[in-house]
């Protein structure tokens, strides 16, 4: 999950990690008061959770309160990537005189954390690293014990940008803090980008990014009660749930059996009942170069109850444009496919309508596919078994929707 | 022959009075597999299908010789009986639990490489060498497991527990059939890459091309396409990426928890892209692999 900047530098207070002075305002008057407030030239900073932010104007610079008021208007009212944002921060501009990317990160290769810095700073890391590799560091660290202290990887990191004297003590410190951060709070990316250098030798944090992975959460509860995030906000970069998402989000939680993660909503007329993770990304993808429109996303895993089908059923033909599904999966070894068909003929009838009719095509090959069998053929649904694979599955199922 | 097991291979199970474990310990044993004992702290003294249940490893390998751990406790204490596993000199644990943080993953495996241990996850399924034995649980009850999996010449790797059974099922039915198949995991941080796998696949006679199963995010397969242009391995790659319409949704994860596109190498066009350079056959449909598998060897003159 994401934090937004004003987040993110409360982290790095945590840690000692210097930033530039400033407050939230929510309208342009509280932008106007800080900024007279902080007095001389100020930032004014979208805060949003969608990236891009500078070059989309949701970063200006003001240099009187009154400026800072017109500024703040126009960037609350601003949309970036389909996100407004749920504040402004004002901080003081600082000028500096060098600027540094520094930033945390895990390395699915090494198996390790990893910390990247280079002397180029306020460009995106990644192109830095594509089109300059010369100009971008990096150091792998420890997660275990004792060994998890990383001052020296860190002061290796920033010699190897050539720095050295007080600067590079100054900025290994920085570099050590945010991979302290990074491991303490169970962070997947920590990023200061840019970090400056002032005039005096002073390394502030311009900007910073931090993403919390979704499986620390339940590990630092103290901190996100600290900023208020509830844990059914799920601070995603597509923004909160739809009513859709958050209904399957409901059927899920309510019934410990089975689970049926992610749901997302999308805009077309193919509902789909689909799993598990990996086959039903396949079978998305399947449906979509068959030429369907999917009404949604699905991955139901583990061992559904009749329930629980049943009512993901009701969601999916609920949708206004939806009037037909398709119910699919991988071979399942643990999963009940006679449940899950029991369910989804229970549904479709509670509706009003006719499975034979609804249910374009069942495919859930796997250990109960026979007692599934029976009671599809009962209903008149067409159902096939393992020897039809997914594509020719979603086809027949693409060609019932769209023909 | 395959990889990583052999009829001889002797493994525990950690977290063996769990619902999971117990169903997956029954089907293994009906499989044929030698599980020579479960841990769950508290519980020892008990026997489950009648392997006995012991409170630490330790207790174990102190009276028989123990190849390997399949770990399937809640992720919260995941860690910790993967050290004890670990130190307790047990060479090869497959992590089948989910929800695992990375850094805690990062730990495993670090603790691991220290002591010459070889993790398989977290979030897998586990290893299976038809007719040899299944160290996990792919493939559900013993009877569907030897439908889905029968033994052949392609080794298979894959991020997905399911379509691991999905895709050797397709090449048990192509008349090709599996020589080990493993479920490397979904997490963004796993202990064994495609890469990591290769040599071993290299080195078994009996495995003559080698089939992967791959997902949106993470830099295994540019690792991957890395390793196969610099070795001039005899055994032909062929490669499925499913989840390609995540390139149209950046930042939006998908189920597993490696499963996001945030930066290029994580794009589902580039990884296809990256492996058909370095020439690994990508599949557009999982019913072409088989076919695509047998050109391969063709091609090799194999």
């Amino acid at each position: 999950m994401r934090f937004y900047e004003f987040e993110s530098k409360k982290v790095l207070a945590k840690y000692g990690i210097p930033f530039a002075e400033g407050e939230l305002a929510k309208t342009p008057e509280e932008a106007e008061k800080i900024a007279a407030d902080l007095g001389g030239p100020v930032a004014i900073k979208s805060q949003i959770l969608a990236s891009g932010r500078a070059a989309a104007g949701g970063v200006k610079f003001a240099g009187s309160p009154a400026e800072a008021k017109e500024q703040a208007a126009a960037i609350l009212a601003l949309e970036i990537n389909g996100q407004k944002p749920v504040a402004v921060r004002v901080e003081r501009k600082i000028d500096v005189k060098r600027e540094f990317a520094v930033q945390m990160t895990y390395d699915g290769v090494a198996k390790r954390p990893v910390m990247i810095a280079s002397d180029i700073g306020s460009k995106n890391l990644d192109d830095v690293a594509d089109e300059q590799p010369d100009r971008v560091q990096r150091r792998h660290f420890s997660t275990l014990g004792p060994m998890r202290n990383s001052v020296f990887r860190a002061k290796e990191l920033v010699r190897s940008l050539g720095l050295t004297g007080q600067p590079l003590n100054r900025m290994t410190q920085v570099v050590s803090r945010l991979a302290e951060a990074f491991l303490e709070y169970d962070l997947t990316t920590a990023e200061i980008n840019a970090l400056g250098e002032t005039e005096d030798g002073k390394f502030i944090a311009l900007d910073c990014y931090m993403d919390m992975e979704e499986e620390g959460r339940f590990r630092q509860q103290a901190l996100l009660e600290e900023f208020g995030i509830p844990s059914t906000e799920t601070r995603s970069v597509r923004g909160e749930p739809t009513p859709m998402e958050r209904e399957a989000h409901a059927i899920d939680a309510e019934d410990p059996r089975g689970l049926i993660s992610p749901f997302v909503e999308f805009d077309g007329n193919m509902g789909l009942v689909i799993g598990a993770g990996g086959g039903s990304l396949t079978i998305f993808d399947a449906v979509k170069r068959q030429g369907g429109n999917p009404a949604n996303y699905a991955a139901i895993g583990g061992n559904p109850s009749v329930g629980k089908a049943q009512r993901l059923t009701k969601l999916v033909l609920g949708k206004k444009g939806v009037d037909k599904i398709a119910v699919m999966s991988n071979v399942v070894s643990n999963t009940r496919a006679d449940l899950v068909a029991r369910g989804v003929i229970k549904g479709v009838l509670e509706m009003g309508l006719v499975p034979s009719e609804v249910i374009t095509i069942f495919r859930c090959p796997g250990a109960w596919e026979a007692d599934a069998f029976k009671i599809l053929e009962k209903y008149g649904v067409e159902y096939c078994d393992r020897t039809v694979s997914l594509s020719e599955a979603a086809k027949r199922a693409v060609a019932k929707v769209n023909g | 022959m395959g990889i990583l097991v052999n009829e001889d291979f002797t493994f525990i199970v950690q977290g063996i009075t769990g619902r999971e474990a117990l169903n997956f310990t029954r089907e293994c044993l009906n499989y044929g597999s030698k599980i020579v004992g479960g841990v769950t702290p508290g519980r020892g003294g008990r026997e489950v299908y009648g392997v006995k249940v012991y409170d630490t490893v330790r207790e174990i390998v102190e009276q028989t010789r123990v190849d390997g751990s399949v770990i399937t406790v809640p992720y919260q204490f995941a860690p910790d009986a993967a050290f004890e596993a670990i130190e307790a000199g047990i060479k090869e644990i497959v992590i089948i639990t989910e929800g695992i943080q990375r850094k805690s993953a990062c730990e495993i495996i670090e603790f691991a490489d220290k002591h010459g241990a070889r993790v398989i996850g977290p979030n897998c399924l586990g290893v299976i060498t038809p007719g040899v034995c299944r160290f996990g649980s792919l493939g559900g009850p013993a009877e569907d497991c030897k439908k889905a999996f029968g033994p052949g010449c392609v080794g298979v790797m894959s991020r997905s527990g399911g379509m691991t059974t999905e895709i050797c099922n397709a090449l048990t039915t192509g008349g090709l059939g599996v020589s080990t198949a493993v479920s490397i995991g979904g997490d963004p941080v796993v202990g064994s890459s495609y890469s990591e796998l290769m040599p071993l696949f290299e080195a078994d006679p009996e495995t003559k091309a080698v089939v992967i199963y791959s997902e949106p995010g993470g830099p295994m397969e540019a690792q991957l396409a890395a390793w196969a242009k610099e070795n001039n391995s005899r055994l032909p790659i062929v490669a499925f990426v499913s989840g390609r319409f995540m390139d149209d949704m950046p930042g939006v994860s998908f189920g597993h928890a490696g499963t996001v596109v945030h930066r290029k190498v994580d794009s589902p066009a580039e990884k296809i892209r990256a492996m058909r350079a370095s020439g690994i056959a990508v599949a557009d449909d999982v019913g072409d692999i088989p076919k695509l598998v047998r050109e391969a060897i063709e091609a090799k003159g194999g």
